[in-house]
């Protein structure tokens, strides 16, 4: 059924009111729809929303209008049946720093016995990299190794969604390859993934779309190829000649860069054509709002 | 199918406890603080409590056993629960199926454990270096099993419901000590609840410790004591009274103001 909507999103509002800084709009009219066994991202810069949006999906926060659908249901309506609904999704935080005097092992077994029909500790642990750490206190694990005991208790449960809020950030760029793997895997084993995440690469090698938020609005939705026409994006091709820089921008910059070859008779010194890169495109983006 | 409630609650007990061991401080805390506190009051005060017969230890050793419910139940949940709200304990347990139930049933396990091994240890402590005299008959235990049971639930309920008066894991421990020795002092724990001026001992008989205290004493001290009570008796069944209300209120309060995550 690839047609099914895992997380349907239509007009949500939240605002903030503080003595100090009176009513702050943190969520301003959101409508997405994530599909069953897509990786979905919310990209954004820090306070964009995407906390506050993503906590209405968990059920952790009230919200001030519009409408919300998470498998189906409500997640502020979720009466005395929560537990079944919390059953079938699971979540990781943006950080956390508890349970610091057990083990990896005694934790996620632990945490198995929450779920009605858990996956295999053991396995969980291995997949998640934590084989070598099994019986280490969670005190004395790298921030990485942190984050990965975090992404084990969030899948434990087997959920058929799993949320994750900025889940790479503080990680080493090893680490966050190797936790890449692990989401794509989850992936391909059939979970829809929501994440959110301020590193545009992270979104662009993980996600099949991408939705950009920015001041607690969307400014667009698509995958991370067309985001902002970057396919259709004029090319920019950039040579060296008589010393100096030239750059012209193109629709068509083979034609160009023939022209220039002919004219160069053959190699063109220095020559690079680049279309713009997916971080160009945003923070035009977000620059724009 | 949904997984047990009672059943994750006992395995959540377990793994508070195992939590609570492989903290040093806090185990050293529990069990070595009161006993220290009973061989420091019990060297320097060495006489009897008037003309009774009954040795100041003894009067001391009751007053510490009722502390000791108020330290490990209310002190230390409501200690505990904001430093666990500060660290994201609560807001993940808050996104997974179990029930509140388990949780809070997993707090008073660990809260039971510890109250029994920190009561053992001042009994034990007490007889052999103060000889103590422990209860003779039956109906004194079976108080004594009561007065602590109804005791740590109560006192267990209320620091689940304080819990959410610190703002902060941090500043938590400033927020509750206090009480706790203000309490402490008021209720007859390091004085002699008689001698106490009559605002103090009206003062102290809106809270439970006081009573739990008077329990304490009903049990280990000699009957013929009761007449040096300021009600003239140990009013028991008044105990029992003021426990299970401060028990219901306590529920409701914490059912209220109950807080998962710290915004």
């Amino acid at each position: 059924m690839v047609n099914e909507l895992a997380i349907s999103v239509k007009g949500l509002t939240k605002s903030y009111h503080s003595r100090a800084n009176g009513k702050k709009v943190a969520v301003d009219g959101i409508d997405l729809e994530v599909k069953v066994g897509e990786i979905f991202a919310i990209l954004g810069p820090n306070g964009a929303g995407k906390t506050t949006a993503v906590e209405i999906l968990e059920g952790y926060r009230d919200r001030d209008g519009g409408e919300v659908k998470v498998l189906g249901q409500d997640p502020a309506k979720l009466g005395n049946d929560s537990w079944a609904w919390r059953n079938r999704i699971g979540i990781v935080l943006q950080s956390t720093n508890d349970s610091q005097d057990l083990s990896v092992s005694e934790t996620v077994h632990h945490f198995a016995n929450y779920y009605s029909n858990p996956r295999d500790p053991e396995s969980v642990i291995h997949d998640v990299g934590l084989s070598e750490k099994t019986n280490a206190r969670i005190q004395s694990l790298s921030g990485g190794q942190r984050r990965r005991l975090d992404v084990a208790l969030g899948i434990i449960g087997g959920p058929e969604i799993l949320f994750l809020d900025e889940p790479t950030t503080g990680f080493d760029p090893e680490a966050r390859r190797a936790f890449w793997v692990l989401i794509r895997k989850l992936r391909d084993e059939g979970t829809t993934i929501l994440l959110t995440t301020h590193y545009l690469d992270e979104a662009e090698a993980l996600a099949d779309r991408v939705a950009v938020i920015s001041d607690g609005k969307i400014i667009e939705i698509s995958t991370p190829e067309n985001l902002g026409g970057r396919n259709t994006a004029k090319a920019r091709i950039n040579w060296l000649e008589n010393g100096s820089r030239q750059e012209i921008e193109s629709d068509s910059p083979a034609a160009e860069v023939a022209k220039l070859s002919a004219r160069f008779n053959g190699e063109v010194p220095e020559l690079t054509v680049i279309r713009p890169s997916l971080e160009d495109i945003y923070l035009k983006m977000i620059g724009n709002q | 199918m949904k997984p047990n409630t009672l059943k994750v609650g006992f395995l959540r007990g377990g793994l508070e406890i195992k939590q609570f061991l492989r903290q040093r401080e806090s185990v050293v805390f529990t069990l070595l603080f009161p006993v220290v506190l009973l061989f420091i009051f019990g060297s320097v005060f060495k006489g009897e409590v008037g003309p009774s017969g009954v040795t100041f230890s003894q009067y001391f050793l009751a007053g510490m056993i009722a502390s000791g419910l108020v330290n490990t139940g209310f002190q230390q949940l409501a200690i505990m629960i904001p430093i666990e709200r500060d660290f994201g304990t609560l807001k993940r347990l808050r996104g997974t199926p179990i029930s509140p139930v388990s949780y809070f049933m997993g707090k008073m396990i660990m809260v039971f454990a510890a109250m029994i091994v920190q009561i053992t240890a001042l009994l034990i402590f007490g007889v052999l270096f103060f000889g103590l005299n422990l209860p003779t008959s039956m109906n004194k235990w079976l108080e004594f099993t009561w007065l602590i049971l109804l005791g740590s639930i109560c006192s267990a309920i209320l620091g689940i419901a304080f819990s959410a008066v610190p703002k902060s894991g941090r500043g938590a421990s400033a927020v509750v000590s206090p009480i706790v020795i203000i309490l402490q002092f008021f209720s007859g724990v390091f004085f002699v609840f008689s001698d106490l001026p009559s605002w103090m001992q009206q003062f102290a008989a809106l809270f439970p410790l006081k009573w739990l205290t008077q329990g304490m004493r009903s049990v280990f001290l000699p009957d013929g004591f009761a007449s040096q009570e300021v009600a003239g008796n140990w009013e028991v069944s008044r105990i029992a009274i003021v426990l299970i209300v401060w028990s219901v209120v306590g529920t409701l309060l914490a059912l209220r103001s109950f807080k998962w995550s710290a915004e």
